[in-house]
């Protein structure tokens, strides 16, 4: 996990930063997107020294995930998604307990009923999902996928200054 | 009336498989299978690909095992480029390779055995789903949950310092690595910033772990021992003195009973004794030992294969708990399904001990990293992945281009086992069972998942994970459907 440029870990509550979460493969098409774009908002707010910001990736989460959520004051997971609309949905995520993982992986809500069973930290969280449009092994992301990124890019951007 | 019952996706098992079976109108099971939506189009997108890029984008194949294909494509391109067959390597890029692995072992096993097993130890296959999980762990035994996360941390910042970083490694390339440790990487790993993230604690943790299982064991031997057991062959790399090793070595098979059946070969030359068979109902093969052939030629893969080919573990701790494993069958081989979590734990303490024995080597720190030697056409590259021997085979022309790209996934060895798996705990189960409930379909799983199949499958748009259970009678009417 890497920190934004101003940011402070002296364990206050104000003091932690907001963490950016990307999921996914990139090396496989548009399940990217979510990586992409947290490499895009380090960059950003290294440019812009936004501090008070943490980024950090992976192939999938999983339960030691659930500590870094525990040492932030909010959570944004980015991910591609197959589903809905587009460019991007952007809504309010609460843990979930009753969770019936299908893999090596754990759902969002499931990363923060973790952190919140195990060390009693309940972060607001949000899930940022990209729309994705095709997941074949080595292949660039799709010119559809890319707008979606810049728009979700823009609109987190904005999000993010305001925290 | 004949019933069918399907269960998909399998859930805790990467990928999509599905399970059906099939009640006769007696109510006994007429034939179970697990079905395997497996990607098998990959080696053709490495074609074409300079060879050298290999190592890096076999990683695309798999977001659970990245490290392990990463690993096995460049043991394949060190022999493309002379350097050998995992043994001409500095001292460097191989002890740096190795902890790389052992850190993937470390974290991988430890994923298996606290989130994705133990709620069924812990709990009981038939215990309500809703607690069954690692979040019901967390809430019944809390010091357990956090040793767990900071295991899997462990294990990670290990791949992140020998492979560069988390997400598609470049630190194995061919003939060697990119890059060794620092001595302030070193230092970290092995004596943490003040904290447990450090290479002693993982020995203790792991030591831990393996008495918590024991203590189950002793608690519930008869089902340890029968659920689900059933003799086979068992094959895996070895050191060439056959002491267990995940990292290099010869291939060697034992059947039931121990015979050697596949004697130390060079897997350069596995294609002279592995097979595939193709059968129509899955899209994943079938491989079995050619000398045997088809029906009795299959065999298991993977910690309790591992166990049953290796001599001795060359760690002393491990060593000492291998002594006891054994004991438990008379030194015989072992067939029994469950003891695969015993193994892995075994395994789980083996790596941490070999990640200590690797952070106090000074040769991590060295310069020297990488060799290469007369140009080959081909190369073939074997690890023994946390899930069991994994097989990469390439053949590169002389444009160095990648012109054939060949391989066998572990999961892929064990599915004739797992196929036998899911039979044996069906009719053991379901016959007659009137009622089917869900503790009796997890019962399916828990067979299953004592392989930890991965099935590739590293595109997992958000929100498609559900769990289906679907009932059919003979003329394809929907019964009753169960999903969560």
């Amino acid at each position: 996990m890497t920190t934004g440029a101003s940011s402070s870990r002296d364990g206050g509550n104000s003091a932690r930063p907001v963490l950016v979460y990307g999921y996914g493969n990139p090396g496989r098409q548009d399940d990217g997107l979510g990586i992409a774009l947290v490499d895009r908002l380090e960059s950003w707010a290294a440019a812009e020294k936004i501090g008070g910001l943490a980024f950090d990736s992976n192939y999938q989460l999983n339960a030691e995930d659930a500590l870094a959520v525990a040492e932030s004051r909010a959570v944004v997971f980015v991910d591609a998604t197959g589903e809905g609309e587009g460019p991007f949905e952007f809504r309010r995520l609460a843990p979930q307990a009753a969770i019936a993982f299908s893999t090596h992986a754990m759902a969002p809500e499931g990363v923060l009923a973790f952190a919140a069973e195990l060390y009693g930290a309940r972060p607001p969280a949000w899930m940022m999902a990209i729309r994705g449009h095709a997941w074949e092994p080595n292949e660039p992301p799709t010119a559809a996928a890319l707008l979606n990124l810049a728009a979700a890019q823009e609109f987190l951007q904005s999000w993010l200054r305001g925290r | 009336m004949t019933r069918k019952i399907v269960i998909e996706p399998v859930t805790r098992v990467e990928g999509h498989g599905k399970v059906t079976i099939h009640l006769d109108d007696e109510g006994n099971v007429a034939q179970s299978r697990f079905h395997i939506v497996e990607f098998r189009g990959f080696e053709r997108f490495v074609q074409g690909r300079p060879y050298w890029e290999a190592p890096v984008l076999v990683q695309r194949l798999c977001g659970i095992c990245p490290v392990s294909h990463h690993l096995a494509g460049a043991k394949a391109m060190d022999v493309v480029v002379g350097a050998g067959t995992g043994e001409g390597l500095t001292p460097t890029a191989e002890k740096i390779r190795r902890l790389m692995h052992y850190g993937q072992i470390f974290q991988s096993h430890s994923l298996h055995f606290f989130h994705l097993a133990s709620p069924d130890l812990l709990f009981g296959y038939d215990s309500p789903p809703e607690t069954r999980n690692v979040i019901g762990i967390a809430m019944a035994n809390r010091e357990l949950a956090t040793q767990a996360v900071l295991m899997r941390k462990y294990g990670q910042e290990v791949i992140a310092a020998t492979a560069g970083k988390k997400i598609h490694g470049t630190g194995a390339v061919p003939g060697g690595v990119n890059k060794s440790l620092t001595a302030e990487e070193r230092d970290r790993l092995l004596k943490g910033d003040g904290g447990p993230l450090n290479a002693g604690q993982m020995v203790a943790w792991a030591q831990s772990a393996l008495e918590l299982f024991k203590e189950y064991y002793r608690t519930h031997k008869d089902f340890i021992d029968r659920f689900s057991s059933f003799p086979s062959n068992h094959l895996s790399l070895v050191r060439k003195d056959g002491a267990l090793d995940l990292y290099h070595g010869v291939l060697r098979a034992v059947d039931a009973n121990g015979k050697r059946i596949l004697n130390d070969v060079d897997y350069q030359e596995y294609l002279q004794h592995l097979r595939e068979e193709v059968k129509s109902w899955s899209y994943m093969k079938f491989p079995f030992l050619k000398a045997l052939g088809r029906e009795n030629g299959w065999y298991r893969v993977g910690p309790l294969a591992r166990l049953n080919t290796a001599d001795f573990i060359p760690t002393p701790l491990a060593q000492k708990e291998f002594e006891g494993y054994k004991a438990a069958t008379g030194g015989k081989p072992n067939n029994m399904c469950m003891h695969t979590h015993w193994a892995r734990l075994i395994e789980i303490l083996h790596a941490a001990e070999k990640m200590r024995e690797l952070l106090q080597d000074p040769d991590i720190l060295g310069g020297d990293l990488v060799v290469k030697g007369r140009r080959q056409p081909e190369g073939v590259g074997i690890i023994e992945a946390p899930r069991g021997t994994l097989i990469h085979h390439f053949k590169v022309g002389e444009d160095d281009l990648i012109q054939m790209a060949n391989l066998i996934v572990s999961t892929t060895h064990n599915n004739e086992p797992m196929n036998r798996a899911v039979n044996c705990v069906a009719r053991s189960m379901l016959t007659k069972a009137g009622e089917i409930t869900e503790g009796m379909l997890n019962a399916v799983e828990v067979a299953i998942r004592a392989y930890d199949p991965c099935l590739s499958c590293a595109t997992h748009a958000y929100g498609r994970m559900p769990l289906e259970v679907l009932l059919y009678d003979d003329r394809g009417q929907l019964l009753a459907r169960r999903r969560k």
